[in-house]
């Protein structure tokens, strides 16, 4: 670890006192299951209102809930793949509470017996955060309070499956906690647990936060929820430490941060109190009797294990070692999956890894990120790994130009074809030899009389002027280091 | 003219239906018939349905008359308990939470019901959410004993229990969490089963105490009882907790009950067991010897734990059961003052009863942080002690007898202000309940009070799973007796005024 003691907190800048963060976090990720945990509805977002619903997760009388064995299955791979150690045997638990989104009056979770406990994830500087425990637990309906004096309930997320993942207090700042997330929506995306998509609220994330001079105890902690982006987990975090700092050294007891829970106002960039801990609900938690235990065989664990794919950690070390890449290009092309396998593909078919890295985590991503083209994500695109690495091939014997090569990728995005399709089509090809290319480089040494001085007195990268207007001439199609042989030439062949 | 199907039992009803006798819709009009005369004065159905029935009973005439196998229940008229679901019908559960509640989908074991040839004809009248044992914490009405109406059939499963006594129906379904069917059979003279917890789905049966409910059939003879557990028994993937349980095969149809041994606890024959009661039970020890049984004494020495234990885990779950008659999906809403808290307090205030807001109150309490160890852990404990004195028990002897209920049926009102000794009657069936084991009650006698005949219940208890033993013997029993042949008088007065203990 590179960070010492010293380096670390948050130095008031009103007494100089260097204030230490202790940060804890609860991220609720939804499980990419086909359907609900509890019952055969479609696990599904943006569906009609109420019209994932069923006898079960709409609470009627006499219904009763079945564990649906493929969320279980994807708890245990993201338990596995944290290094998590899973009890052989665990159970459900009640959550008692009144809320309109929450249909039975109870949430089913787990509570004194969670299905893993500990584990962590390494952050990028080589301190490890260890996880306390995941459980597995039923999502609530939505209330939609926006729609004038009613309320609206929608039950399409109600029994949805999810799983908490509760960290130790062990991070201090609001960068560790965006790197522990980063972390963990990666494993959680890798092993097919979820699609972490905090907008569409598959993943959601609490701050458990308190702070306290160096050296001294730890201090009453506060709860900040509403948090729906990385981002705002990192300014919450950052406004509480000023905050509760501040709070502590007006030296009135009576302003000291109490345990509470507080909501973050992104638009303002300010936490609020929501309620105090004598507000508390006290949810009455016991085992959930419509449920047998949970139970886990050793079997099960070891094929499970064998079955997890390889995690980014240990791609991105492979990727530096075997392909020769940087760290932070290894980092790009494996923070997404799908991204990784398409590299690895393309990357295997073309023989060229270090351009398959640079094309994909430059040009393909720029394609993947602009609004004007409708693909999204890798698994939209309309083309497969073997014509991006046609491309590579075309690229790397010269047929045609770097800028020849992002028209054709950009045609990919747009059409679909293959890369040597869109080169005859677009009139692409790299015009090595040509009395074309004569004719061009003369028309553009006309009246640059300086420039011809200039090579002729030895000047000779003063030619590169002049490539540009011929790229231009030959719409991309000649290949620059040819041209600029041909200038020399005609230039050298010029009476004196 | 053939016999009128109240004369036969289900078993004989399906035989000469299948043999091509008679019809499910002259079985269903006399039962429709019947239930019409004596209704006034037992007031046991919340709903009939007359016309889904007769519907039902077409569709089997059609289908008998095409060649189509017929089901082991065919062309039998039965009753629901009000806390069932059937798809469309009303289950308000005895509540006004959920009036006009009709479920959108139909219980597990009612379909196995229904694909068997039973045909419902109504849903019964129950205490609320099944919270009773007398059938007076209805919203909407209680059923009269049949062998004198001014007497509680017993309950929960009231208006079951009185449907079959009185010949409305020849087969009922009830639940039974702490003594709900077994005590109600004892008060009204026939068989009441519960099974071993798990054997019979609970899908579609509205929850109390979801650890201890079970489906539980009424009839007027064994044989019934065992034909309806063939046709609603087994696993069920909607419910996780019921199981594929050993089949319900007679173990020694050959030998009676010759060598059994017969557990007589102490405990359920205590100084203060009614006289008459004693009587009976006495005079059923000796018939279990005659017909070559072995009377063995045994202790269940935590009996005296049972009661305050049941109350605390079934108020526990029915605290989080009920949790769910908010006012926001179904049954009537009572708006409050606006805020989301007011309108729950609102609707809850106003559609429950006291006794089911008195058991939500001692079930919130017992669970709250800070009594939790106290109460609801202690009483697991004392769970599982109940659980052990019967395996203890077990292990000496293949059943335990004792009588059902501590009394004979009592007097509508005569307990209604006192919920300790109304909880005091089921001080033997709730040890049974909690420990999950399958129990049956059959008449062993009847008793003499102020001029009218009141039926005796015996409980016959086994270990877990041994439901066919526990069936067998009781068939045994019997047939070497005649009390389940008696019926009770007809052309009793009709019930004047309100009922006692009906609630406005």
């Amino acid at each position: 670890m590179s960070t010492t003691n010293s380096e670390i907190g948050y130095v008031s800048p009103k007494t100089q006192v260097r204030w230490i963060p202790v940060i804890g976090l609860e991220v609720h990720c939804q499980l990419k299951t086909w359907t609900k945990l509890f019952c055969g509805c479609r696990n599904e977002f943006g569906a009609t209102p109420n019209s994932r619903t069923c006898p079960v997760c709409t609470a009627q009388p006499g219904a009763l809930p079945v564990l649906n064995r493929e969320a279980l299955e994807l708890a245990l791979r993201t338990a596995l793949a944290l290094g998590a150690s899973v009890a052989p045997t665990s159970k459900f638990d009640r959550k008692n509470y009144f809320y309109c989104d929450l249909p039975k009056g109870y949430q089913i979770s787990q509570f004194d017996q969670p299905y893993c406990t500990g584990g962590g994830i390494t952050l990028e500087s080589g301190k490890r955060v260890r996880l306390t425990r995941i459980h597995l637990e039923e999502d609530a309906g939505k209330a939609i309070h926006d729609r004038g004096d009613t309320t609206l309930v929608d039950l399409n997320r109600a029994g949805v499956p999810l799983i908490e993942s509760v960290s130790e207090a062990d991070m201090q700042t609001s960068q560790e906690a965006f790197e522990y997330l980063t972390a963990l929506k990666e494993i959680l995306q890798y092993v097919g647990a979820s699609d972490c998509d905090m907008e569409k609220g598959s993943l959601r994330c609490d701050v458990n936060i308190s702070v306290r001079p160096e050296g001294e105890p730890w201090r009453t902690k506060v709860e900040l929820k509403n948090l729906n982006s990385f981002r705002n987990v990192q300014a919450s975090i950052e406004f509480e430490i000023r905050r509760q700092v501040e709070a502590y050294e007006s030296g009135d007891p009576a302003q000291f941060p109490v345990q509470e829970t507080r909501l973050f106002d992104a638009e303002k960039g300010v936490t609020r109190s929501m309620r105090r801990k004598e507000d508390a609900h006290d949810y009455r938690y016991f085992p959930e009797p419509d449920l047998p235990p949970i139970t886990v065989s050793a079997e099960r664990l070891d094929r499970l294990r064998s079955a997890l794919p390889e995690l980014p950690t240990a791609r991105r070390a492979r990727y530096q070692k075997d392909f020769g890449l940087s760290a932070y290009d290894a980092g790009v092309l494996t923070a997404d999956r799908a991204l990784s396998e398409f590299f690895e593909t393309v990357a295997r078919l073309s023989k060229l890894p270090k351009e398959a890295s640079n094309w994909i985590s430059n040009e393909l991503l720029r394609n993947l990120n602009d609004p004007l083209l409708p693909i999204r994500s890798i698994d939209e695109l309309p083309f497969r790994p073997h014509d991006m690495s046609l491309l590579l091939g075309m690229l790397d014997k010269g047929e045609i130009s770097g800028q020849a090569g992002r028209k054709v990728l950009r045609a990919m995005f747009e059409t679909g074809k293959s890369p040597k399709d869109l080169v005859a089509s677009l009139g692409l090809e790299q015009v090595n030899d040509s009395a074309a290319l004569d004719d061009w480089c003369r028309e553009a040494l006309v009246g640059k009389d300086k420039i011809i001085a200039d090579v002729r007195a030895g000047k000779t990268k003063a030619v590169g002027a002049l490539v540009g207007p011929v790229m231009k001439a030959s719409k991309g199609s000649a290949n620059p280091q040819v041209v600029q042989e041909i200038l020399l030439r005609l230039i050298a062949e010029m009476p004196s | 003219m053939s016999r009128p199907a109240i004369s036969l039992d289900a078993c004989g009803l399906a035989a000469a239906y299948g043999a091509g006798q008679g019809s499910a819709e002259a079985n269903v009009r006399e039962a429709l018939t019947r239930i019409d005369a004596l209704e006034p004065s037992l007031g046991a159905f919340a709903t009939l349905e007359r016309e889904r029935a007769l519907e039902l009973a077409a569709g089997l005439d059609r289908d008998r008359a095409a060649g189509v196998p017929m089901g082991p229940l065919a062309g039998v008229p039965m009753a629901l308990k009000a806390n069932m679901c059937w798809k469309g019908v009303e289950a308000h559960c005895g509540s006004r939470v959920l009036a006009g509640y009709k479920p959108p989908y139909t219980a597990t074991f009612v379909q196995r019901l229904l694909d068997a040839g039973a045909i419902p004809v109504g849903m019964t009248h129950m205490d609320e959410f099944a919270m009773g044992s007398s059938g007076e914490n209805s919203a909407y009405g209680v059923p009269r004993n049949p062998w004198d109406t001014r007497r509680t059939p017993g309950g929960s499963s009231s208006g079951s229990a009185a449907s079959v006594a009185s010949g409305m129906v020849t087969i009922a379904l009830g639940s039974d969490t702490g003594g709900s069917v077994r005590q109600p059979a004892a008060f009204c003279g026939i068989a009441g089963f519960k099974p071993t917890y798990g054997r019979v789905s609970r899908y579609g049966l509205v929850a109390f105490g979801s650890s201890l409910d079970q489906v539980s059939p009424f009839a007027r003879s064994v044989r019934d009882i065992e034909r309806v557990m063939q046709v609603i028994s087994g696993v069920d993937h909607a419910d996780s907790t019921s199981a594929q349980l050993p089949a319900l095969e007679p173990e020694f149809s050959e030998s009676g009950v010759r060598g059994l041994r017969i557990g007589i606890p102490r405990e359920y024959f205590p100084a203060a067991l009614n006289g008459d009661v004693r009587a009976r039970l006495e005079e059923a020890k000796r018939k279990w010897v005659e017909l070559g049984a072995t009377l063995v004494d045994v202790e269940l020495p935590h009996t005296e734990h049972a009661i305050p234990t049941y109350y605390v885990v079934a108020t526990a779950e029915a605290s989080s059961n009920l949790a769910r008659y908010d006012g926001i999906r179904y049954g009537p809403r009572v708006e409050g003052d606006g805020s989301l808290q007011s309108m729950f307090a609102a609707t809850r205030a106003a559609g429950f009863g006291p006794e089911v807001k008195r058991r939500i109150l001692l079930g919130t309490y017992v669970l709250s942080s800070g009594y939790y160890d106290a109460w609801y852990n202690r009483a697991l404990r004392v769970r599982r002690l109940l659980r052990q004195d019967f395996d203890l028990a077990f292990q000496k002897v293949d059943l335990i007898i004792g009588p059902t209920a501590p009394t004979p049926a009592f007097l509508l009102g005569e307990k209604a202000s006192d919920p300790v000794a109304m909880y005091l009657s089921d001080v033997m069936t709730a040890p049974v309940s909690l420990a999950g084991i399958p129990a049956l009650s059959i008449p062993c006698g009847f008793v003499e009070e102020a001029g009218v005949q009141l039926p005796i219940g015996m409980q016959v208890i086994g270990p877990a799973l041994a439901d066919a033993r526990v069936l067998h013997a009781g068939r045994v029993f019997e047939a070497a007796t005649e009390h389940h042949l008696r019926r009770p008088p007809e052309g009793q007065p009709k019930a004047a005024g309100t009922n006692p203990g009906v609630r406005a």
